[in-house]
């Protein structure tokens, strides 16, 4: 079978799983979880080192940043200003262009401010980011922050943490359709099978956070979201059949006895 | 003997007792700060790390310090 490497902003990266490294019970348990994925990029948040307890781990004892791709994201900021200052400040740890903006509008909903977000796109792109950005499932949206210089669109399937699932498969499809961007979707999704949905809509990957982190069972979990993005996209890219309404006998109807 | 003279600066938004005329960069040696795993804003802009030896420290003045922690 050929080569279906993921592209973003001009890096190949084999697999379509991205996962979060929040919420897990410990940061061994993280980085096994990260392992079971497969994933090769994870999303980190940018935090005040605590200077009163010195000997607390840190996540780069853990997960080696020469071997996985950080993806430095903005996760609790409400506005540009919030969101620009973190991203820069994650570039100046260690020259990370490659970046994840998520501007948020509502604290109970975590539903992104698009024209907060649109804002931060474009003066993130003038700066030399690469940035992928969490959006709402709206392809107007999609196509205008297509146009302000984003290089991955990653509509919500569902409210961050939710479980819920892709509640809008058509807006997916419609901003499939309209962008060559990687379009990934990012938050909401509860089991595997959501991520193998995702895939079937055509999407070029899946980010994913609670739903292993928070599952019974992280590190089977995230196996099992490795195989569903898996065979998601091999479902996808094998064409389905036509959908119809009644039956089509699978079985020749010529020599029945 | 001279007293030694302290200023009141802020980390991370805790007030720190340091000894004045103490650069940026004694101060955070003496926090243990791992600085290739940090970004440093200096009284709200982010500085070069390579620079902090330069950076004299007066009253009130801000520093933050932050780094990569787990997150989706």
């Amino acid at each position: 079978m050929k080569k279906d490497s993921l592209i973003i902003a001009n890096k190949k990266f084999n697999s379509r799983l991205i996962v979060g490294t929040g919420k897990y019970k410990s940061m061994s348990e993280c980085a096994k979880a990260i392992k079971l994925s497969g994933a090769e990029i994870v999303t980190v948040a940018v935090r005040r080192v605590n200077i009163s307890d010195k000997n607390k781990p840190l996540l780069m004892d853990y997960i080696d940043p020469k071997k996985i791709t950080y993806l430095p994201n903005t996760a609790g900021c409400f506005n540009s200003k919030e969101a620009l200052r973190t991203l820069r400040l994650a570039r100046e740890i260690g020259g990370w262009k490659l970046v994840k903006l998520e501007v948020l509008g509502d604290k109970k909903n975590l539903f992104p401010d698009m024209i907060e977000t649109l804002k931060s796109t474009e003066v993130l792109a003038k700066e030399g980011f690469k940035v992928m950005v969490y959006c709402n499932d709206d392809p107007l949206m999609a196509k205008r922050l297509e146009s302000s210089g984003a290089d991955a669109i990653m509509p919500l399937a569902a409210p961050i943490g939710s479980g819920l699932g892709i509640q809008n498969k058509i807006n997916i499809q419609i901003i499939r359709k309209q962008t060559k961007l990687p379009l990934i979707i990012d938050a909401g999704l509860g089991q595997a099978s959501d991520a193998t949905i995702a895939m079937e809509l055509g999407c070029d990957g899946v980010l994913v956070n609670t739903a292993i982190a928070k599952a019974k069972k992280p590190l089977e979990m995230a196996l099992a979201f490795k195989n569903a993005v898996i065979a998601g996209r091999q479902s996808y890219k094998s064409g389905r059949i036509d959908k119809i309404l009644m039956g089509n006998p699978s079985s020749p109807s010529k020599g029945i006895i | 003997m001279k007293k030694i003279k302290k200023i009141k600066i802020k980390i991370n938004g805790k007030i720190k007792s340091i000894i004045q005329d103490s650069n940026l960069s004694m101060v955070l040696k003496n926090l243990k700060i791992p600085l290739n795993k940090v970004a440093i804003e200096f009284n709200e802009e982010i500085i070069d790390k390579k620079k902090i030896n330069k950076i004299k420290l007066n009253k009130n003045d801000k520093i933050e310090i932050v780094h990569f922690i787990g997150g989706g």
